[in-house]
């Protein structure tokens, strides 16, 4: 058609290839990028598969349309351009799609995603359907608004240099009042922590109304930065049942003086966040971002989201922080693909790199990186791992490796704080804090009793299942 | 009341914060020195002692500097900073003198 021909119109059904698979397109800068792993029906060839992919997630559906020809479909259409065997495993492949950037609506998160996974997760021809990966050009990037705060600001803004932060989700994590929810933030912060979290499933329940809450933790927060002269804040959930709610939350969060609200991207939706996100850079107040349900999406090897697709849609959408997951804690994630992950999240500009599963070089232009969030099941002696692993623009955030200390939540505090420290000091001498772990927090703890007391409660835990979503490799 | 990274440590010695500028130095980051009174501690801005050492590759000078800064300025709390130009932000701030 754009070969200056009209083209005749023929009704029926035609296969998806003559019209969607495009081995010799070349890709443009402004083209988004999506590499899908594709597990096809017994009897569907790959580049009819791959085809179908492009179409259902882009102009085409099951027949031909007369009204097809009112456009320029060949403007349009997504299309297949390249297939890939995956790495050790022959029932499944890579399938490269390239859509046109007007396919988007500007700064909509959720007009990508519902094209990208809509309607053909569910396509009769594929038995099952991963997104792996998607490269967002910098033109479409450059249309959101992103971290409302971003890493640097953050640091002025709470005063913290030279070392990651350090964060306490409250617990138990339902069922307390409003008053000795306050108390155990008071404890901790007052013992050396920089945040402390309200829990993902804590938003207005009616043993603690958020008003109450908000009002006792704001206290807590102030009279600990009073005690110890050093910056301090409780991410306060905002997720609420609609999104009245959650800006009358955000509003009074910021009355009282909050340097950080909280919101869970996933269950409240990218619609939500992003309004959100907005609210947040105009108010001046940081935003962490939690990823409740993002393992129902993302786990499952051949079907879903992975979570780096997560990462770059949070990162666009607008958070401070997001949980990345520890590598070394009590939850899902492999080391390399975690490193790649938290350089999406982190980096201006990041490389395609297969050992670490990025599948498209990632230019994020001027937009803000936002601090990875190491949480679940970590304590003092998994410190020297995660400042390894994390560097410096991370919060380790602690639960019961604070509030499970013998001596109460400020000497649990106090002991992540002193273990951390030490570890920075010995990463800055220029020893290898992974390995000579050991030596550094026992050395640290002749001068910290908290620590001491730490280290001898935790010694033995150790959480070693083999991860269940792993990189592609072919197995040795 | 605590002044930051390193603050739940004991005091450092003299060979442990030579390492701590050498690192900065060897990050590529730029040395500065400054200095404010104890109770204006927590403010975002504290006196600058001299310009930032931008370049500065000599650990003795820097150490030199924060030992004139100190002297100069009995009572204050003296701070050694690496600034990040790169990423635009402080790569390392620890108090080197209580007051």
């Amino acid at each position: 058609m754009s070969k200056g021909k009209a083209a005749s119109y023929s009704a029926g059904v035609k296969a998806y290839r003559q019209a969607y698979w495009e081995p010799d397109y070349q890709v443009r800068d402004t083209d988004l990028l999506a590499c899908f792993k594709i597990t096809p029906q017994p009897g569907v060839e790959r580049e009819e598969a791959a085809a179908a992919v492009a179409a259902e997630s882009s102009t085409g559906t099951w027949t031909t349309v007369w009204t097809d020809l009112l456009t320029d479909l060949e403007h349009y259409k997504g299309r297949a351009y390249r297939i890939e065997d995956v790495p050790g495993d022959p029932d499944r492949f890579y399938a490269f799609v390239a859509y046109p950037i007007d396919l988007f609506e500007e700064g909509s998160v959720v007009n990508v995603f519902t094209s990208l996974v809509g309607n053909v997760f569910g396509f009769k021809a594929i038995r099952a359907l991963r997104l792996e990966d998607v490269r967002f050009p910098i033109a479409y990037v450059m249309t959101c608004g992103g971290p409302p705060n971003g890493i640097q600001v953050e640091r002025d803004r709470m005063d913290k240099y030279g070392r990651p932060l350090l964060g306490c989700t409250v617990k138990p994590k339902l069922g307390l009042s409003a008053k000795n929810y306050g108390r155990a933030v008071y404890e901790c912060l007052r013992g050396g922590l920089d945040f402390t979290k309200d829990d993902e499933n804590v938003n207005s329940q009616p043993f603690m109304r958020w008003r109450d809450r908000f009002s006792y933790v704001m206290e807590a927060v102030k009279k600990a930065e009073a005690e110890t002269g050093e910056k301090k804040g409780h991410y306060l959930n905002v997720t609420a049942p609609t999104p009245e709610e959650m800006y009358k939350r955000a509003e009074f969060a910021k009355s009282l003086g909050s340097p950080i609200i909280m919101h869970d991207f996933l269950t409240g939706g990218f619609c939500a966040n992003t309004g959100l996100a907005n609210w947040c850079r105009e108010n001046g107040v940081l935003l962490h971002i939690h990823r409740a349900m993002h393992a129902v999406i993302d786990r499952n090897p051949h079907h879903g989201i992975h979570f780096r697709v997560l990462t770059k849609a949070l990162r666009l959408s607008g958070g401070d922080h997001l949980h990345t997951g520890t590598v070394v804690g009590k939850l899902e994630g492999d080391r390399q693909a975690t490193l790649g992950w938290i350089d999406l999240l982190r980096e201006k500009y990041v490389r395609e790199d297969r050992s670490r599963g990025i599948f498209f070089d990632q230019d994020w232009g001027a937009m803000p990186g936002a601090l990875a969030v190491a949480s679940g099941g970590i304590h003092v002696w998994h410190m020297p791992a995660l400042l390894a692993i994390f560097g410096d623009d991370a919060v380790f955030q602690f639960g019961g490796g604070t509030l499970g200390h013998p001596w109460g939540n400020a000497a649990g505090a106090c002991a992540n704080r002193v273990a951390l420290e030490a570890c920075v000091q010995a990463r800055n001498e220029g020893r290898q804090v992974e390995r000579e772990g050991k030596e550094i927090l026992t050395a640290a703890a002749r001068s910290s009793p908290e620590l001491k007391a730490a280290m001898e409660t935790w010694k033995e835990i150790k959480f070693e299942f083999d991860v269940v979503d792993k990189l592609d490799t072919v197995k040795a | 009341m605590k002044l930051g990274t390193f603050s739940y440590l004991p005091p450092m010695s003299p060979q442990q914060v030579r390492k701590q500028v050498e690192y900065i130095v060897a990050r590529g980051w730029n040395p500065a020195i400054e200095h404010s009174e104890p109770e204006h501690a927590m403010a975002a801005y504290w006196t600058m002692w001299k310009l930032p050492m931008f370049g500065e590759r000599s650990v003795e000078r820097v150490l030199a500097e924060a030992e004139a800064c100190r002297k100069a300025n009995p009572g204050h709390v003296v701070r050694l900073i690496g600034y990040d130009n790169r990423r635009q932000t402080l790569g390392a701030a620890m108090v080197l003198h209580h007051a």
